[in-house]
C-alpha cells in the first residue's frame, strides 16, 4: 500500500469566481476538506473613488458614494447627505424625511434579495435567485420612476431630494407592499425548513456575539449572535424613533441564524414602509428651504433674475460647507454605513471616507471559517453579504 | 457625555497623558498623543462608565501643507452606554503610531488601509502590506501631494516556465510564511 500524504494543500479561489461576489481572492491551506489557515487578499476593485470625490464639489460626490456598495446603492448617499447636512446645520423637512426613510427600506429589501438569491443558489437552491430577482425588479421599477435611473438613482441629495415624488409612485410602492410579504412567505417555504439547507447551514460558520463585535462586524451578523445593535435604534436619524419596528435578533451565530435575521428584516422593513407611505403626502416638500443649496424651481428661473443668478451660482460654483468633520451612521442593509466627511470650508470636500461594513466582514473570515469544511466557505462568504464595491471603493 | 466628560473621565486613569477637546458637531472628539494611545484605548475599553467595545473606523485625514500634517482618526462605540466618541492623533509623516490591534481586532485591516492610503507607519503591527493598492506600488495614493491622474507604463510579465520543484519550493514557502 502507497504511503498516505500529509502535507497540506494550497488552494487559491478566486479572483474569478462566481461565489466570492465580485472580486475577492482566498488562499486557502487544506488539511483534506479542513481549512487551516484562509488568507483574503481584496483591491481588485479599488477605483480610489474616496480621491476622486475630493476633486468634485459636494453635490457631485452623491453619485460616486452611490457607485460603492452598488447594490445598496441609496443607503451610501443617505449616510454621505446626512453627514454633509450635519456639517451644514441643516434639518429636513417632515416629508422628506419619510420619504428617506421609505426609499431606505426599499433599498434594504432590494439589497437582501440579491443576498438572499445568490445566496441560496451558492448552496444549492438555484431557483431562488430567479424568485429574488422577480421581486427585485419591481423596486427597480420604483427607482426608475422617481429617477429615471434603475441601479444608481442619485435621488437623495444634499438638502433634500432630487425632486418631488413623480404621479404614480404611491400607487406602485402600495402594489409592491401588498404584494411582497406573500412572497416573503414563499421564499421562507421554500428554504426555512428545507433539509438540505438547514444541514447547509446550520451550526457552519459560528461567531459569538463578543468576537462579532470585536471584529466590528455591526449589523445583521451581530445581531444573529445575540446583540440587539441597530443603529436605527440606538442613534436614531431622520425620524426613525416615531416609527413602530422591532429589531430581530437570533442567539446561534450561524449561517442559518443570519438568514433567518435577514428574512425577519425584510418584514420588519415592509412594516416600515408601509407607515411611511401612509405619511407622505403625494406633494409638498422635497427638499429644505436653504437657498443656498437647493436650486430655485424651474418657472423662477425662467422669470426671475436672482432666482437665475441663485441657479447659475449652485451649479457653476457649488456651494461651501463649514470647516470640521462630522460623522453621521445609517443603518444600512449590511450593517452600519457612514460617510466621515471633513471640510475645509470650500465647495469641495477635504476627504471622505466610507465606512464599509463588506470590508470589516471580509476581514473577519478567516477566524470564521478556519477549522471548517472548504464547502462551507461559499455558505460563509454569501452569509456575510460581502459586495467587493463596497469592501474596495 | 461630551468631550469634556469623557476627558475628565479619561485623566486620572491614564497616567501622563495630556487630552485635548476636538471641535465637533456630532459627538465628542478628543484628542490624544501618540505615546500614551495604547493606554488610553485600553481604558476607553475597559472603564465601566465609557466600555468602548468597537473599533467602528480607523482612517486618517492629509492636512497637508499644514504641520503636523495627518490626523489619524479611530471611531469607537460604546453599546451599553449609547456612546459614539472620535479619539485624533496627530501625526507627521515619519512618526510611527501604536498599533491598537491587540485592544480590537478589527484595527488590523483597519490600520493596513491607512499606511497603504497615507503612509502612517504602525508600531508593532504585524502585517503592515499593501491592502487595496497593488503590491508594487509607489506612494500614498490619498496624500495630497499625490497626483490624482497618473499614467503608470502597463506592466508586462514574462510568461510563466518554472518546474516543478520550484513551484513546490515556493507553495513551501508560502505557506511557512503564513504560518509564521
Amino acid at each position: 500500500m502507497a504511503e498516505l500524504r500529509t502535507e497540506t494543500m494550497t488552494v487559491n479561489m478566486g479572483p474569478q469566481h462566481p461565489s466570492t461576489h465580485g472580486v475577492l481572492r482566498l488562499v486557502l491551506e487544506l488539511d483534506g476538506e479542513v481549512i487551516r489557515s484562509a488568507t483574503p487578499t481584496i483591491g481588485y476593485l479599488h477605483t480610489g473613488i474616496e480621491k476622486t470625490a475630493e476633486q468634485k464639489k459636494w453635490q457631485q460626490v452623491v453619485p460616486l458614494v452611490e457607485r460603492m456598495d452598488y447594490l445598496a446603492a441609496q443607503s451610501n448617499s443617505f449616510a454621505y447627505a446626512l453627514s454633509v447636512e450635519k456639517l451644514l446645520g441643516i434639518e429636513m423637512p417632515q416629508r422628506v424625511k419619510d420619504i428617506r426613510v421609505l426609499i431606505a427600506e426599499l433599498q434594504r429589501i432590494a439589497s437582501h434579495l440579491i443576498w438572499l438569491g445568490t445566496h441560496s443558489m451558492e448552496i444549492g437552491a438555484v431557483s431562488m435567485l430567479f424568485y429574488a430577482i422577480r421581486e427585485r425588479e419591481l423596486l427597480m421599477n420604483i427607482n426608475e420612476l422617481i429617477a429615471g435611473f434603475r441601479f444608481f438613482p442619485s435621488y437623495i441629495r444634499i438638502g433634500g431630494l432630487r425632486e418631488d415624488l413623480p404621479r404614480g409612485f404611491h400607487e406602485a410602492v402600495n402594489a409592491f407592499l401588498d404584494r411582497f410579504p406573500t412572497k416573503v412567505d414563499e421564499y421562507e417555504g421554500l428554504l426555512s425548513e428545507n433539509d438540505i439547507f438547514m444541514r447547509r447551514t446550520q451550526g457552519v460558520g459560528v461567531i459569538s456575539q463578543e468576537n462579532a463585535l470585536a471584529w466590528g462586524l455591526l449589523g445583521p451578523i451581530a445581531r444573529a449572535s445575540g446583540s440587539n445593535y441597530d443603529v436605527r435604534k440606538y442613534f436614531p436619524y431622520s425620524g426613525y424613533e416615531t416609527y413602530d419596528f422591532d429589531v430581530p435578533t437570533a442567539v446561534e451565530g450561524d449561517v442559518y441564524a443570519r438568514y433567518r435575521v435577514r428574512m425577519r428584516e425584510l418584514r420588519e422593513s415592509v412594516k416600515i414602509s408601509r407607515q411611511a407611505i401612509k405619511r407622505i403626502a403625494p406633494s409638498g416638500a422635497w427638499a429644505c428651504d436653504d437657498p443656498r443649496i437647493v436650486p430655485p424651481p424651474k418657472d423662477k428661473v425662467y422669470t426671475e433674475m436672482e432666482a437665475l443668478i441663485q441657479h447659475f451660482l449652485i451649479y457653476s460654483q457649488g456651494f461651501t460647507v463649514p470647516a470640521g468633520d462630522a460623522y453621521v451612521p445609517v443603518e444600512g442593509p449590511r450593517g452600519e454605513h457612514g460617510v466621515y466627511v471633513v471640510s475645509d470650508g470650500t465647495n469641495r470636500p477635504w476627504r471622505i471616507k466610507m465606512r464599509a461594513p463588506s470590508f470589516l466582514a471580509i476581514q473577519a473570515l478567516p477566524s470564521i471559517i478556519k477549522g471548517g469544511l472548504i464547502a462551507d466557505v461559499v455558505a460563509v462568504i454569501g452569509s456575510n453579504d460581502v459586495v467587493m464595491g463596497d469592501c474596495d471603493r | 457625555m461630551d468631550s469634556n466628560a469623557v476627558i475628565a473621565t479619561l485623566t486620572p486613569l491614564v497616567t501622563g497623558a495630556s487630552f485635548e477637546v476636538g471641535a465637533s458637531v456630532d459627538f465628542a472628539t478628543v484628542y490624544v498623543s501618540a505615546d500614551r494611545l495604547l493606554e488610553t484605548c485600553i481604558v476607553l475599553r475597559d472603564a465601566p462608565s465609557l466600555r468602548f467595545n468597537v473599533l467602528v473606523e480607523v482612517t486618517a485625514a492629509d492636512y497637508f501643507p499644514r504641520a503636523p500634517r495627518f490626523e489619524v482618526v479611530y471611531h469607537l462605540l460604546s453599546i451599553s452606554n449609547r456612546l459614539r466618541l472620535r479619539l485624533k492623533v496627530r501625526s507627521s509623516a515619519h512618526d510611527a503610531i501604536p498599533t491598537v490591534q491587540s485592544v480590537w481586532p478589527s484595527a488590523g485591516w483597519l490600520e493596513r488601509e491607512v499606511w497603504d492610503m497615507f503612509g502612517i507607519v504602525f508600531d508593532g503591527h504585524p502585517d503592515l502590506r499593501r491592502l487595496l493598492m497593488p503590491e508594487d506600488w509607489d506612494g500614498h495614493p490619498q496624500r495630497k501631494d499625490y497626483p490624482v491622474q497618473i499614467r503608470k507604463a502597463p506592466q508586462t510579465y514574462e510568461p510563466l516556465e518554472i518546474s516543478e520543484e520550484e513551484f513546490k519550493a515556493n507553495l513551501e514557502r508560502d505557506r511557512l510564511k503564513r504560518t509564521n
